[in-house]
């Protein structure tokens, strides 16, 4: 993805400077740019150290886990379906306590955690629960205090106002994950999105695989003899499913499924 | 309203830095040689971004000098000023998604070229500081497990970066223009 964005913008400009006789610009730009780009990231490096130090203040002295059991009564209302009693309660409590507080490095393997525990809650092994949905919505859409690299950027090319943008991003950030939050629900419910339906169509199109490592009370029971048989295949549509469940890229899953729907 | 925002992004940092130190010293951490300890990676994070922001950097910076910048962006305006967000943010609003690198790369350009006070700084700043990389997350995350049908993950998590940006551009334009 990155490889055509960045090409495209390149050759672009070769083009373009071309056509308005602005290659000379485009040549001082580049050499010019890439010095500035030095400029900035030493100027991130003092704002960058500070708040790095911060963190470790903030993960040694157990602020995180005290803020996680404080947030703990708002994972009840989110992830409805996760038992009161499951490790998964914690760890995605320390998750959000992690990148409220900004601490980027910890947030991520603590996210990471939270997502193999509600594994264990998931019947099957490659189709998203409504929980993992949930989280994950709240990992792209970030809740934050102080967005760090924002404001590192910004003190980078100029200290003065830096830290102008918290209060807005605050508002801003809660809107998003207000909204992405929103839309997890009211998506997750719908015909084409829907866990169950998810699953019958896999298990129609023969891909459905089970997950050995549940633990929950709802297991998945597939009929005798279930992939082995041909009964299920449905000849072109389920070996396109099968590539697309091989596949790593969720996107074009989620096309492919698509697809697959419109074609039944 | 305007001035308890601004008193609101001028205290939040200092207060939160002494209540975090207070309370680590509070509970018996040693609080300064902690923190020189964890300073040490922040040299390691801004260096390590250093070939994004190269690689964004000079693709732009050529983009820009081109002119090819300002045809996309008369291109984008009559669309993008119905919600009055400047055309010259969107690029980096939608690279947002797929890259946190790149958009990083795109926001310290617009930051050079508007400065950090302008309507276009403040907006991208603010739209780059509200949400993260809808893309990457979703490899990351779904990856670790191996989910590979990731259903309204990717949707739920677009339609949250355009809330963000968005509700960037109205907070933004509110606040200060």
């Amino acid at each position: 993805m990155m490889n055509y964005i960045w090409v495209a913008f390149v050759v672009v400009a070769v083009i373009a400077g071309a056509v308005t006789g602005t290659m000379d610009d485009v040549l001082s730009n580049t050499f010019e740019f890439a010095g500035t780009a030095v400029d900035i990231a030493i100027g991130l490096i003092g704002i960058m150290s500070f708040f790095c130090g911060l963190m470790k203040v903030i993960e040694v002295s157990g602020l995180c886990e005290k803020l996680g059991k404080a947030l703990s009564p708002i994972m009840r209302l989110l992830f409805p379906e996760v038992p009161s009693d499951h490790p998964a309660n914690s760890i995605i409590a320390l998750y959000f306590a992690a990148n409220i507080l900004g601490i980027g490095n910890a947030a991520t393997p603590f996210g990471l955690k939270a997502m193999q525990e509600l594994q264990t809650l998931n019947p099957t092994k490659r189709i998203a629960t409504d929980a993992q949905c949930m989280l994950l919505a709240i990992a792209t859409t970030s809740i934050t205090l102080i967005p760090v690299t924002a404001i590192g950027l910004r003190a980078g090319v100029q200290a003065k106002g830096a830290a102008e943008i918290i209060a807005p991003v605050i508002i801003a950030t809660a809107i998003s994950t207000i909204v992405g939050v929103f839309f997890t629900i009211v998506l997750g419910k719908t015909k084409r999105w829907k866990f169950d339906n998810v699953v019958a169509r896999d298990m129609a199109a023969g891909v459905l695989e089970i997950n050995e490592d549940y633990i929950g009370d709802k297991p998945i029971v597939l009929p005798e003899n279930y992939g082995k048989s041909d009964d299920f295949s449905k000849g072109d549509d389920s070996a396109k499913s099968d590539a697309s469940a091989k596949g790593d890229d969720p996107a074009k899953i989620d096309e492919n499924v698509k697809k697959d729907e419109v074609q039944k | 309203m305007t001035h308890v925002l601004e008193l609101i992004s001028t205290w939040a940092i200092p207060v939160v830095v002494a209540v975090i130190v207070f309370y680590a010293l509070f509970k018996k951490v040693p609080v300064y040689s902690v923190f020189t300890e964890g300073a040490k990676e922040g040299f390691k994070t801004a260096v390590m971004i250093i070939p994004y922001l190269v690689a964004m950097l000079c693709a732009i910076g050529m983009f820009r000098a081109s002119g090819a910048m300002n045809w996309l962006v008369d291109a984008i305006n009559p669309v993008t000023k119905l919600i009055g967000l400047p055309g010259e943010v969107l690029p980096m609003g939608i690279m947002r998604s797929f890259s946190g690198g790149g958009a990083e790369g795109m926001l310290a350009d617009l930051l050079k070229e508007y400065g950090t006070t302008s309507q276009i700084g403040r907006i991208a700043s603010v739209a780059l500081g509200s949400t993260e990389t809808t893309f990457y997350i979703v490899a990351v995350y779904y990856g670790a497990i191996g989910v590979t049908n990731s259903r309204h993950s990717i949707a739920a998590g677009l339609l949250g970066d355009l809330a963000s940006l968005i509700a960037a551009t109205l907070i933004v334009n509110a606040m200060w223009f």
